[in-house]
């Protein structure tokens, strides 16, 4: 995720110019590309992605010897599809991902605001539970729900806002202690404007470019963990196609030279979670009246 | 508004203070201050940096700080102690019948909003204009406060305009709801000179036409001069002295009043030196006893250091606290 922000600051030249001059073409078209694929998955995908031939086994892709074209990326350890997989496992990485960030996203942010612009006994019990929440390791702790609640798609959801919202809650708060001293907030209170009116008209407003920077950065990590626990066998329930489950099984066929079933889903992983972070780069420029002319 | 002759804003021995976080430290921002003024009237605050300008004025909109507690005395608005209000009555006075312009237009102004919602927001809270009814509104605002283009100007964001036209904008937010009385505090400090002058003949000028009456926190003499009716001279929390602008610098009773105006730089002064105020401005948390003013006063007597001189008439509506006159 860190290495994707790196990447676009090492090249300034092209990059640059697709980020600051109109649309990001590249990042739109790689996520436009994965959202048709997992809205029309059922349309496009060859083959059903959750039975295989058990003498397809481990067919390598088509432009490999021993490849056919009857399966374009070849075949798994039972005889699936790769390529009807990976399409099918947009579909829950798009649905878990983009939920799950925006669930976290609306909690965080909500406590955040509330935590920041009224202080005292709020705050301190929200950012006291914050700290704690924040001292459990991410990963373990979702393990550790998803154990408990077992293994769903909508519980992944709900583990993945869980684990999350913290860090919104912390940024959005920071922010707010910054923008409640600005003289424009006290203009509004002089103004007579409520509170609720104040942190609906000019916190949240100044802390949203934070949040949905922050949301698609969280986006890769959301990904990450949903392949992790999938990976590790917590997550989505196979023989549910999600890339993380993909990666899991695939891994035993690495050493033998079965590459397909590991490359193309982190390749899949990778190219979201970029393409995330470059349109989440974009919008901060976007969203910011005094970058939006440069 | 009223139906007796009761000034527009009296403020009777306003003491406000702030107390560190274990209660241990007590610091005498403002100390009994008292004074009126009238529909249409200027009165314009002197006084040092923590001197308790500041202070005073947020005391009077009630937007005082967490540490800062206002403990005792009466500000009565049209009639009304301010002081007795809740929170939720206290929205439909700001802003409608009280406004108040900061020092820095910079940092006054929303950066996500154009002006013509932020110069509208006031009319939207008071008085449930709708969105666009608010845009028409700010145009003519924009108008009044003479800023060029107002149809253009409305749909621009703040970082889009220099410092003195957004210090005129937040002058048009001030006055959107036609409010009685206006605070400014040190509204020209972060402006340039000539900028300066227009925005206070502007002030002048729309005070006049809106029958505002305003409150100008300044240490600038030389814009008292111009600008007010009546001065206020505060020392260390406590008004030293008060009374119509000519009286204070034409016949100065307190000697902190005479070394302020003595202090101003003139033009074409042969002794080419800046005559001073000797020492330094008094820390509000650790006031001298008696009188604030003298271990830096020229003409002290020993009761100084012992006994607070009490506010005594030195002429018609000029009070000072001195023993000099006392």
């Amino acid at each position: 995720m860190n290495a994707s922000r790196a990447a676009v600051l090492a090249f300034p030249g092209r990059l640059a110019s697709f980020r600051r001059e109109g649309w990001p073409m590249v990042p739109i078209t790689i996520l436009a590309v994965l959202a048709l694929l997992a809205i029309f998955a059922d349309v496009i995908a060859p083959h059903d992605p959750q039975v295989g031939l058990l003498g397809e086994r481990f067919r390598p892709p088509a432009w490999q010897q021993g490849g056919s074209t009857a399966h374009l990326l070849g075949t798994d350890h039972v005889g699936r599809d790769v390529l009807s997989r990976l399409i099918f496992g947009a579909r829950v990485s798009m649905v878990v991902g983009f939920t799950a960030v925006i669930f976290a996203g609306v909690v965080g942010t909500v406590l955040g605001i509330l935590a920041g612009y009224l202080g005292g006994w709020v705050d301190q019990v929200i950012m006291r539970v914050t700290d704690a929440w924040l001292a459990l390791p991410a990963l373990t702790f979702a393990i550790f729900l998803a154990a408990i609640v077992g293994p769903s798609e909508m519980n992944i959801v709900i583990i993945l806002g869980l684990v999350y919202w913290t860090r919104y809650a912390r940024v959005v708060r920071g922010e707010v202690l910054s923008l409640k001293e600005r003289d424009y907030v006290r203009l509004a209170i002089v103004a007579g404007c409520s509170k609720r009116t104040i942190m609906r008209r000019h916190i949240l407003p100044n802390v949203v470019n934070s949040a949905i920077v922050l949301a698609t950065l969280m986006l890769g990590v959301v990904i990450v963990t949903e392949a992790a626990l999938s990976f590790l066998g917590v997550g989505v329930p196979p023989p549910k196609p999600a890339w993380g489950l993909m990666l899991a099984d695939g891994k035993k066929g690495l050493m033998a030279g079965y590459w397909w079933l590991t490359v193309l889903p982190g390749v899949c992983i990778m190219l979201m979670v970029l393409s995330a972070n470059l349109i989440g780069d974009w919008l901060r420029v976007k969203l910011d009246p005094q970058l939006r002319q440069l | 508004m009223s139906e007796t002759d009761a000034p527009l804003l009296a403020v009777e021995g306003l003491t406000t203070h702030y107390v560190s976080a274990r209660g241990t430290r007590v610091t005498r921002a403002v100390e009994d201050v008292s004074f009126t003024l009238g529909d249409g009237e200027t009165l314009g605050i002197v006084g040092e940096s923590g001197s308790g300008k500041t202070t005073l004025a947020l005391s009077l909109l009630r937007l005082l700080p967490p540490a800062a507690r206002t403990i005792a005395g009466a500000i009565r608005f049209e009639g009304e102690n301010l002081l007795t209000k809740s929170e939720a009555e206290l929205r439909h006075i700001r802003g409608k019948r009280m406004a108040m312009i900061l020092q820095d237009p910079m940092a006054s102004l929303n950066p996500l909003f154009t002006i013509g919602d932020q110069v509208g927001e006031p009319l939207r809270v008071h008085e449930g204009v709708s969105r666009r009814g608010a845009w028409e509104r700010a145009r003519e605002l924009l108008g009044a406060v003479r800023i060029s283009a107002p149809d253009a100007r409305v749909r621009n964001y703040p970082h889009e305009l220099s410092g003195g036209m957004r210090q005129r904008i937040v002058g048009a937010i001030a006055i959107s709801c036609g409010p009685r009385l206006l605070i400014a505090d040190e509204p020209t400090t972060s402006l340039d000179v000539t900028i300066q002058a227009q925005y206070l003949s502007l002030l002048r000028e729309l005070q006049r036409a809106q029958g505002l009456a305003l409150i100008f926190i300044t240490h600038n003499l030389g814009i008292v001069a111009r600008m007010c009716d009546k001065v206020a001279v505060m020392y260390g929390g406590r008004i030293v002295e008060s009374g119509p602008v000519r009286r204070i610098f034409g016949a100065p009773a307190h000697p902190y009043t005479r070394a302020l105006i003595e202090s101003i730089p003139k033009l074409g002064d042969s002794n080419g030196r800046l005559t001073a105020i000797d020492g330094q401005p008094p820390d509000p948390a650790a006031l001298p006893g008696g009188c604030a003013f003298h271990p830096r006063c020229p003409a002290r007597l020993e009761r100084c250091a012992v006994d607070r001189p009490h506010d005594t008439a030195v002429g018609d509506e000029h009070r000072t606290a001195c023993w000099l006159h006392g």
